[in-house]
């Protein structure tokens, strides 16, 4: 799969308090409607510059703190098409991909603020179309792939409530 | 080559023996869910065509976050959890206390198991030997249905905290200057096993505040092994059923050793608005309050309150100072009542609001700070708006801390009351 289009960075150690706040979270229940809160706390109005099929570009440590699957779903309902960033916390890493939603581990450094970025979901590459330099992201294990390729847990299970390795 | 601790727990309960790097199905002794989450977990369970529950012993439901509810959505929520108990059974907490601290009290994790729960600090039952992690609301509705998930076996890097700990520096002051020290995504991924004679000499409640706080340095887990305070304590706690104690061998492989000496730890306090910020307490001794709470899984503990007390009996607060006391559980609770120590709280200026995560996660709708506001708290995390409003500062500290702040308006070191 390819996927064109801008690239939102953030710094590291974005939490999931700031991708979703615990004050919008607790008083709706609506995904849709949350995703219009998304980075609120740190950027107000962010959710309106997103276009359908835009990256969220952040540093080490991503998505840290709380367990809430909110925080990965509010991201995908807001219409961006992958993260990629330096690391990722261990939950909303694995929240991600049960929900279908693709992060990518790469070298981030170079990628600025609107870069216009073309993502090779299956090779993990990343062309900076603005800038002109390709990034390789890091293979996710092969057990991990097949359940964001299934496009998440919930057809992944109902194929393999087994779970094959 | 020997095992580690998570390694051991993990061959138990895949049926052959696992190595750090492997991916494997393992069997869940079990699950939590709460009521702050969505999708909740029963959502996902339906959504997933479950029909029963894998074995409703093992599966638990607590209402904490949001309790007694403060508006409507959360009342409805709460009226899902029930209904779906009453269909498919299990078992649910309403108003016992936080998660964390109701699932080791009740005897639903003991040593050895394994464990998750629907939240980040589902890690805190590694204090009594538990390998328990934090999933999202999906893994928990998977896990329902099949009573296992899939987990990467972890490296572990084991954690010696040695050296005597000065009166006045208590347990959260040790993991917040070990977070410090590792940094917030030190331990990404890994697993970590506390150990030495700090931790041998460690209550169960201190025990419990350094296992809580092992995902603010992105742990899976963190993990001590069972001694004989952990099996009286969980005896004097009904356990449900029979349990396996599991302890690393000595030859163990760990990624990492770090040696921690705490003989000269001064009082530890994080910063805004990150949890690794954290720094000696002589750094900020004078930052002037608005509030403090003694809240949270982290640290309200009857310990907790105990320390507390000690340092409040007969006193009064800082006046314009606000002071927020809930304790953890029921069971902390009753004691704290028969030890009289809710009287020296209310008597010294305090809210104190029955067993809940008020005062701790910003939806729970009690205790927002203002604009500008400085809050200090027992609790584990001082991010941004964590406390409902992001425009005010966090900063984290021990109950002693918390307390001896409250007195002088402005963040105080609590060693000067420990001096006899
Ligand atoms: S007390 Fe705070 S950290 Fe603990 S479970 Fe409740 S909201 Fe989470």
């Amino acid at each position: 799969m390819i996927i064109k289009g801008s690239a939102h960075v953030f710094g590291d150690h974005i939490n999931t308090d700031y991708i979703i706040s615990g004050k919008h979270k607790s008083r709706m229940t609506d995904l849709k409607q949350m995703a219009e809160y998304l980075m609120e706390d740190i950027r107000p109005g962010f959710y309106k510059e997103i276009r359908p099929g835009d990256f969220i570009v952040g540093g080490i440590n991503f998505g840290c703190g709380s367990s809430r699957e909110t925080a990965p779903w509010v991201i995908k309902e807001a219409g961006i098409a992958a993260v990629i960033a330096k690391s990722f916390a261990r939950i909303f890493f694995r929240n991600a991909i049960n929900i279908g939603l693709p992060v990518l581990v790469a070298d981030i450094d170079s990628i600025q603020e609107g870069d216009e970025l073309q993502l090779d979901i299956d090779k993990g590459k990343i062309k900076n179309l603005t800038r002109s330099f390709t990034l390789t992201t890091t293979a996710l294990p092969p057990f991990v792939q097949k359940i964001l390729d299934a496009g998440g847990m919930k057809s992944y299970f109902n194929a393999h409530p087994n779970f094959d390795l | 080559m020997g095992m580690t601790l998570a390694e051991k727990i993990f061959s138990k309960h895949a049926g052959r023996e696992v190595k750090a790097g492997e991916i494997i199905i393992a069997d869940l002794d079990a699950m939590m869910t709460h009521d702050a989450n969505r999708p909740v977990a029963l959502d996902i369970f339906r959504e997933f065509k479950g029909t029963k529950l894998c074995d409703p012993e093992k599966v638990v439901q607590i209402i904490d976050h949001h309790f007694p509810a403060p508006g409507e959505t959360n009342a409805n929520v709460h009226r899902q959890m029930r209904q779906f108990k009453e269909k498919m059974g299990g078992i649910l907490y309403e108003g016992e206390g936080i998660c964390h601290m109701v699932m080791p009290e009740k005897g639903h994790v003991l040593p050895g198991d394994l464990v998750v729960g629907s939240d980040s600090h589902t890690c805190t039952y590694g204090a009594i030997g538990a390998f328990s992690a934090g999933v999202g609301s999906t893994d928990i509705g998977v896990a329902m249905i099949s009573g296992k998930l899939w987990f990467m076996v972890p490296e572990t890097i084991k954690m010696n905290i040695v050296g005597t700990l000065p009166k006045g520096i208590f347990a959260k002051d040790v993991i917040l200057h070990i977070i410090a020290s590792v940094t917030a995504n030190g331990a990404t991924y890994k697993s970590v096993e506390f150990t030495g004679p700090v931790i041998d000499s460690f209550s169960m409640d201190a025990r419990f505040t350094l296992s809580n706080m092992a995902v603010e340095m992105g742990a899976k887990s963190g993990l001590i092994a069972p001694d004989q305070t952990t099996i009286s304590w969980v005896e004097n706690h009904r356990p449900r059923r029979k349990y396996n104690p599991q302890v690393p061998d000595p030859d163990a492989e760990y990624s990492q050793e770090i040696t921690f000496d705490v003989s000269t730890l001064s009082p530890y306090v994080a910063k805004p608005h990150l949890v690794d910020n954290g720094v000696p307490i002589e750094e900020l001794t004078g930052t002037p309050i608005s509030q403090g709470n003694i809240a949270s899984c982290t640290a309200s503990r009857i310990e907790d309150l105990r320390i507390a007390a000690k340092i409040l009996k007969g006193k009064k607060i800082a006046p314009g100072i606000r002071f927020l006391v809930v304790p953890g559980s029921k069971e902390v609770l009753q004691t704290a009542l028969k030890e009289d120590l809710i009287s020296i709280f209310v008597d010294a200026g305090a809210s104190v609001k029955s067993p809940s995560c008020a005062g701790c996660s910003g939806g729970a709708s009690f205790g927002v700070p203002a604009n500008e506001e400085v809050v200090i708290t027992t609790g584990n995390r001082n991010f941004q708006g964590r406390l409902g409003n992001p425009n005010a500062y966090i900063y984290l500290a021990s109950p002693a801390t918390v307390a001896a702040s409250v007195l002088e308006g402005k963040i105080a070191d609590p060693r000067q009351y420990f001096q006899k």
